[in-house]
C-alpha cells in the first residue's frame, strides 16, 4: 500500500511538478472556451477544471491522465443551461458523478471496450465537427478583425511550438494577442461581454433547485448523457496514456474517480467534466507520470485563476476561437478517411452514421448509443449466414451444417433443406456448426419431423459438447412419437 | 567488429533498407546481437489506440510492422531482440541508443514525406547529431 502511493505519488517528482504546470497553462484558454460553449460563466469552467483535476488526483484510477472542464461534456450540457439555468447544471453535475459511482461498482466501465472502434472514432469526429460548430457564430461575420485575429491565433499556435516549447502556445497567443487588443484598442468581442470572472476560491453550495421529482425528470436525462459520455472519454483517454506510458490502469476505478469528482465539482459550483485527450497527452509528453502531475495542474491553475483573473476578461473571444479550431483539428481522427475506405463497409457505415445522429441530435451520447445498436445488428447479420451442403451417397443423404444456429439464422436454415426425399436413411452432420439457443432447436425439431413425414429415418451427429447439451435437454425429435411444440 | 547493434524501425522503405545493411554487419560477426528498435510516437498514440480493438490488437498491429525484418534476422540465424518503446521518435531513440551503449546504430535516412521532415525535422539528423556511437544512415 505505501510502496503503491510512493510509486504513483512521488517517484517521478521533477517531471510531475513541471508537467502540470505546462498543463495548469494549457487549461486555461480550454477552460474558458468550454464554458463559452455550455453557456455559462468562464468561473464555471475554471472551478470545475480545478475540483476535477484535484479529487481526480487521488480517486481517479490513471495516474497522469487529466481531468477537467470538456468540451464534450460542455456540448451536452448547451439545452439544460439554456431552458433552466446554473443551479440546474450543479445539480446535473452531482447525479452524473452519481451514476458514474454506480457504473464503476456495477462494473459497467468495463462493458465499455465492447464498444466498436467504428462507434468511438464517430464519437471523436462529431465531438471534433460539434466543437467547430459552436464557435462559428463567434467568427463569422462579425467583423474582419475577428478573422484576421483568428488566423494569427492559428499561426501562433502551429508555428510557435515549432521553436518554442517551455510555455503552451495557446497561452502565449492569449497573452500576446489580448496585450495587443488592450494597447491597440482593436474593437473586439471579449470574454468579459460574455460572463464576469470573480477571483475567489470556490466555495461549497447546495444547488438551488426544488428537490422534487420534477427536478430529477428534468435532470435525470442530462446525467445519463452526461455520465456515458464522460465515461466514454475518459476511458478512451486512459487507453491513450496506458499506451503512452506502457503501464496498465484501473478502469473501474476510473470510472468511480470521475464519480466523486463530478459530485465535488458539482457542490463547489462548477460544471461536469471528465478526462481530457489532448491534455493528457501534453502531461505526458512533458513528462508526467504520477499523480503529482494531476494534482499540481489543478493546485497551480487555482492560483493562476487568482492572480490573472483579471486579464481573463479582456481576452479576445477570436484568440478563443482560433484555440478551439485547434483543439477540433487535434481532436478528428484524419485516418478516417481511410478508414471509410479501407474498413468494411458496414464499419464505415456505422462510423459515418455515429457522426451524422450527433451532428442532427447534438446529444453525443445519442450517437454512441445508436452506433452500438447498428454495429449489433451488422454483427448478428453477419454471422448469421448458415450454409448447409447436401451430399448423397447410394444409401443415405448427408446434410453438413456450417455456421451459427441461432434465432437470427434458424429461417435460413429451415428453409435450406430439401425435404422431397422419401424413405432415406439422413444424417445431419453438426461438426462445423454450434447451436445456441431454444429457437435453433426448436429449428432442429422441425426439420427433423419435417424428413419424418416422408418417411425417412434421421440421426444427428457430430454436435460439439455444448450443443449438444442444449439439444439433449430442449429437443423433442429422440421421441419417436415427438409433436411439434408449438412456439 | 560491432558486438551491440541497433536498428532503428519504422516499417518504412528507408528502415527496411536500413534492416538490411545491419543484418549484413550483424553476419559478420557471430558473437554480434542485433537489437531492432521501434518507437510508437506519441504523436499517433491517439489514433492508433482508437482503431485498434484493445491493447492486444494494438501490440499485434506493431509487431507486424516488424515481421518482415524479424523473419529475416531468423532467416539468418542472429541473436536479435525487438524492442518497442514509446515516445517522440528522434528523443526515444537518442536516449535508448546512449543508455544501452550500442556500438553502432543503423538508421534509414527518412521515413517520412519530405513536407513531413520540413516541419517535424528528420528524426536520423537528430540520431546522429546526439547518439554517442557511430551511426550508419541508409538511403
Amino acid at each position: 500500500m505505501v510502496e503503491k502511493i510512493k510509486k504513483e505519488w512521488f517517484s517521478n517528482i521533477k517531471g510531475d511538478i513541471l508537467s502540470g504546470i505546462v498543463v495548469a497553462l494549457a487549461l486555461i484558454p480550454e477552460a474558458i472556451a468550454f464554458s463559452i460553449i455550455a453557456g455559462v460563466d468562464p468561473m464555471v469552467g475554471l472551478y470545475a477544471s480545478f475540483t476535477m483535476a484535484v479529487i481526480i488526483a487521488f480517486a481517479g484510477g490513471r495516474p497522469g491522465m487529466i481531468s477537467a472542464a470538456t468540451g464534450a461534456m460542455a456540448l451536452v450540457m448547451v439545452p439544460l443551461v439554456k431552458d433552466y439555468g446554473l443551479e440546474y447544471l450543479f445539480a446535473a453535475t452531482i447525479l452524473t458523478g452519481i451514476i458514474q459511482i454506480l457504473f464503476g461498482v456495477f462494473k459497467i466501465a468495463r462493458l465499455m471496450k465492447f464498444i466498436p472502434r467504428a462507434v468511438m472514432i464517430g464519437f471523436v469526429n462529431a465531438l471534433a465537427i460539434l466543437i467547430f460548430m459552436a464557435q462559428v457564430p463567434h467568427f463569422i461575420g462579425i467583423s474582419n478583425m475577428t478573422y484576421v485575429f483568428v488566423a494569427i491565433t492559428l499561426l501562433i499556435v502551429y508555428v510557435v511550438p515549432r521553436f518554442f516549447k517551455a510555455i503552451p502556445a495557446p497561452l502565449i497567443a492569449i497573452i500576446v494577442l489580448t496585450a495587443v487588443t488592450v494597447f491597440s484598442g482593436v474593437e473586439l468581442k471579449t470574454v468579459g461581454d460574455l460572463g464576469i470572472i470573480t477571483q475567489t476560491l470556490p466555495s461549497f453550495l447546495i444547488p438551488n433547485v426544488p428537490f422534487s421529482f420534477e427536478t430529477l425528470a428534468i435532470i435525470f436525462p442530462y446525467s445519463i448523457s452526461l455520465a456515458i459520455v464522460g465515461l466514454l472519454e475518459s476511458l478512451l483517454t486512459a487507453s491513450i496514456v496506458d499506451d503512452m506510458t506502457s503501464t496498465e490502469s484501473n478502469k473501474n476505478q476510473e470510472a468511480r474517480g470521475q464519480g466523486i469528482a463530478n459530485i465535488v465539482t458539482g457542490f463547489f459550483g462548477g460544471m461536469a467534466g471528465c478526462a481530457m485527450i489532448g491534455q493528457s497527452v501534453i502531461n505526458v509528453k512533458s513528462g508526467g507520470r504520477g499523480r503529482l502531475s494531476t494534482l499540481i495542474a489543478g493546485g497551480f491553475l487555482m492560483f493562476l485563476i487568482i492572480v490573472l483573473g483579471d486579464l481573463v476578461v479582456q481576452v479576445p473571444m477570436p484568440v478563443l476561437v482560433g484555440i478551439m479550431i485547434m483543439v477540433c483539428i487535434g481532436t478528428f481522427d484524419w485516418s478516417s478517411f481511410s478508414y471509410i475506405r479501407k474498413a468494411p463497409k458496414s464499419d464505415a457505415l456505422v462510423m459515418v452514421v455515429t457522426v451524422a445522429i450527433v451532428v442532427a441530435t447534438h446529444d453525443l451520447s445519442k450517437g454512441v448509443i445508436a452506433g452500438v445498436i447498428l454495429s449489433a445488428i451488422f454483427f448478428v447479420a453477419k454471422i448469421s449466414s448458415i450454409k448447409i451442403s447436401k451430399n448423397q451417397e447410394a444409401t443415405q443423404i448427408t446434410f453438413n451444417v456450417e455456421g451459427q444456429l441461432f434465432f437470427a439464422s434458424v429461417d435460413s436454415f429451415v428453409d435450406a433443406f430439401d425435404y422431397k426425399v422419401e424413405n432415406q436413411n439422413i444424417y445431419i452432420d453438426f461438426s462445423t456448426a454450434h447451436v445456441w439457443d431454444d429457437s435453433a432447436v426448436g429449428a432442429i425439431d422441425k426439420v427433423v419431423m419435417k424428413f419424418r413425414e416422408n418417411h425417412n429415418r434421421v440421426t444427428i451427429k457430430n454436435l460439439n459438447a455444448a450443443s449438444k447439451k442444449l439439444v439433449d435437454k430442449l429437443a423433442v425429435f429422440h421421441d419417436p412419437e415427438g409433436k411439434l411444440s408449438t412456439h | 567488429m560491432y558486438k551491440k547493434i541497433m536498428l532503428a524501425m519504422d516499417g518504412s522503405e528507408h528502415s527496411l533498407r536500413a534492416a538490411n545493411e545491419a543484418i549484413k554487419m550483424a553476419a559478420l560477426d557471430s558473437e554480434s546481437k542485433l537489437e531492432m528498435v521501434y518507437v510508437a510516437d506519441f504523436a499517433k498514440a491517439k489514433s492508433e489506440v482508437l482503431h485498434a480493438q484493445g491493447r492486444e490488437d494494438l501490440e499485434h498491429a506493431r509487431r507486424s510492422r516488424l515481421q518482415p525484418v524479424e523473419d529475416l534476422m531468423k532467416a539468418n540465424k542472429l541473436i536479435y531482440d525487438v524492442k518497442i518503446l514509446h515516445g517522440e521518435p528522434g528523443p526515444a531513440l537518442v536516449e535508448y541508443a546512449n543508455k544501452e551503449k550500442f556500438d553502432l546504430v543503423v538508421i534509414g535516412s527518412r521515413g517520412l514525406n519530405a513536407l513531413q521532415e520540413m516541419v517535424l525535422g528528420s528524426v536520423s539528423h537528430k540520431v546522429v547529431k546526439r547518439t554517442n556511437c557511430p551511426v550508419l544512415v541508409v538511403k
